[in-house]
């Protein structure tokens, strides 16, 4: 149906935002409203307070003009406060790759010996099952109590968030390697380092991705919680400064940048992915 | 006591019952030689354990009891010395045709050039004809054509012994044919020593200098060796036409429907396990196969006495 129409598609996208961005600015219409406080008590808190019934909620132009504005100048800096959005993407983005990329230095090859020894699996296992389910903002306290630096701490629920989906696919996929691969390599006398990296790896290598692939998209819904809690800096304490300051436009800009960001995270991972995956 | 150039003695393989129930025997007592150049079939139904037999000659399993040597050492694991093509081909399916042989020659000869490495595959590919198939993935090779490339990464590792576990069982008849006179002419050229598994009885009799006979499981043995006495130079085509075809076939096909299930539990009478009987079917005289086979020995009775001139027994 959509075969010999590929522009059917994305025409029916665009009438859903149509429609989204319709009824948002019906719903966020300004109905001048009658100042209902006393004079001199709105000039002291503002004129916004001051109109009442009207809502703090932007209407779709106040967002896209608020959009541009951080488009043109995402990297300015006027104090701790106040950064630019690029600036605080740039550091949530670099606190998941580094706890991410931690993640998977450990889970990889840890996930290669529980994948290969069924008695180290055993062993490991009720830890994994009682440590998996633990939510990452769980450990915050005590990373902050032990590491005492805020930034390492983010960087550190990151790490433990990451971990599990790797760890466990890793595992699984290095267990399920096909027997007649490894007897091929056993048969023609191939070191156990050369089948770890030329057999098990390779034949691994999807499970691997799909695993890590699970851990960079949690990794990214956990920095932002993660940083509304550390504060400082990324983009989680940028929408909760804005909270506090009561800009929706702002914050409604920036679920879109984590969306975004977030879509790119996970579909340069999908093609890593890919690459390595092999048909049968 | 002759050495054979493979030599299998007393081999068992037991698994441990569940609770409190006896070990489960597939087979026991089974003994048989292959000298070097020979091409060696075993026959059997299934459960019978042809393919724990292949690989504990591989060294991939390990037998519960007995030994084999080959060329006057002991099995004791996977080598190089034999080379496996497995039932399911079992090719890397993330490499080419051409690194997947290679994947092998690499090992066998570690000190070999990338270019050596990739000369001496590319001959073997072409020897089965994939020349032009070299940079090709497996998904992207027919089922005839990945069972020929393991074949070409077993035999580029020139192996002392070649074992091959039901290599053409998935394939459709008209490409086994073609397949089994491939390796046929490149057997025949290279006095390769082979031991393989197999189903089809038409198969064995076409590839095969002797076929070992196995008796149905639990407690299988080798009920027989059959002698294809045919001349070596067999091709597809024409091999049905020698009047000892036949009578090898029906030998063939009566054992394994009529006779497969007697050697089961309590040893036939007579039936020696360490002496397998081997017959020539095709040397006897007007096909009865009954006449053949009967082997009713007086217990005691000297070993090399056998009641039809066309019967004799292995002599270890």
């Amino acid at each position: 149906m959509s075969g010999n129409r590929p522009w059917l598609a994305p025409l029916l996208s665009l009438v859903f935002l149509a429609v989204f961005v319709g009824l948002w600015h019906l719903g966020t219409r300004t109905s001048v409203g009658e100042v209902i406080v006393d004079p001199e008590y709105a000039a002291l808190i503002g004129a916004a307070a001051a109109t009442g019934g009207q809502s703090a909620m932007p209407g779709p132009g106040d967002v896209v003009a608020k959009l541009w504005e951080h488009v043109t100048d995402p990297f300015y800096d006027r104090g701790t406060n106040d950064k630019g959005i690029g600036i605080q993407l740039g550091h949530s983005i670099a606190r998941v790759l580094i706890g991410f990329g931690l993640a998977a230095l450990v889970a990889v090859p840890l996930g290669f010996v529980i994948g290969m020894s069924p008695l180290v699996y055993k062993a490991l296992d009720p830890f994994i099952q009682i440590l998996k389910p633990i939510s990452p903002l769980a450990w915050m306290p005590l990373a902050l109590y032990t590491i005492k630096d805020s930034n390492i701490s983010a960087i550190f629920v990151i790490f433990i968030c990451s971990l599990w989906p790797m760890l466990i696919n890793t595992a699984f996929g290095v267990a399920s390697v096909r027997r007649d691969w490894l007897n091929v390599a056993r048969t023609l006398e191939v070191s156990r380092l050369r089948t770890a990296f030329q057999v098990i790896l390779p034949a691994a290598a999807p499970t691997i991705m799909t695993g890590m692939r699970i851990s960079v998209g949690i990794a990214w819904l956990v920095i932002v919680a993660a940083e509304m809690l550390v504060g400082g800096t990324g983009i989680g304490y940028f929408v909760w400064n804005e909270w506090n300051n009561l800009s929706i436009a702002n914050i409604i800009s920036a679920i879109l940048f984590i969306g975004l960001i977030g879509m790119v995270l996970d579909n340069s991972l999908a093609r890593l992915g890919r690459a390595v995956t092999y048909k049968e | 006591m002759t050495q054979h150039f493979l030599q299998v003695e007393g081999l068992a393989k037991r698994f441990p019952g569940a609770r409190g129930k006896d070990d489960l025997t597939v087979f026991e007592n089974i003994h048989f030689g292959i000298e070097k150049g020979e091409f060696a079939c075993i026959i059997g139904h299934s459960g019978c354990g042809k393919t724990t037999i292949l690989n504990v000659l591989a060294g991939l399993d390990q037998a519960s009891d007995g030994v084999v040597i080959m060329d006057g050492k002991e099995i004791s694991g996977p080598s190089l010395d034999r080379g496996v093509v497995f039932q399911g081909h079992a090719l890397l399916p993330w490499l080419s045709t051409l690194k997947n042989v290679e994947f092998g020659v690499r090992s066998r000869w570690p000190g070999w050039s990338a270019k050596e490495v990739e000369a001496h595959s590319t001959r073997y590919l072409e020897m089965v004809g994939l020349g032009q198939a070299l940079h090709k993935k497996p998904s992207e090779l027919s089922g005839g054509m990945k069972q020929r490339v393991g074949i070409a990464r077993a035999f580029a590792i020139q192996p002392k012994m070649l074992l091959l576990d039901e290599p053409f069982g998935a394939l459709d008849a008209l490409t086994r044919g073609t397949i089994q006179d491939e390796l046929l002419s490149i057997v025949q050229a290279t006095h390769q020593t082979v031991f393989m598994i197999t189903h089809d009885v038409d198969e064995a009799i076409l590839l095969a200098d002797k076929i070992l006979l196995m008796s149905n499981g639990p407690y299988a043995r080798i009920a027989e060796i059959v002698e294809v006495t045919m001349p070596r130079d067999r091709t597809r085509s024409t091999i049905h036409h020698d009047p000892q075809y036949y009578r090898i076939r029906n030998h063939l096909v009566d054992f394994l429907v009529n006779r497969s299930a007697d050697y089961a539990g309590a040893s036939l009478e007579g039936h020696d396990p360490r002496h397998p009987p081997v017959v020539r079917p095709g040397l006897g005289g007007g096909g009865q196969v009954a006449q053949v086979v009967e082997l009713p020995r007086p217990a005691h009775q000297g070993d090399k006495l056998s009641p039809k001139p066309s019967v004799s027994h292995a002599s270890l």
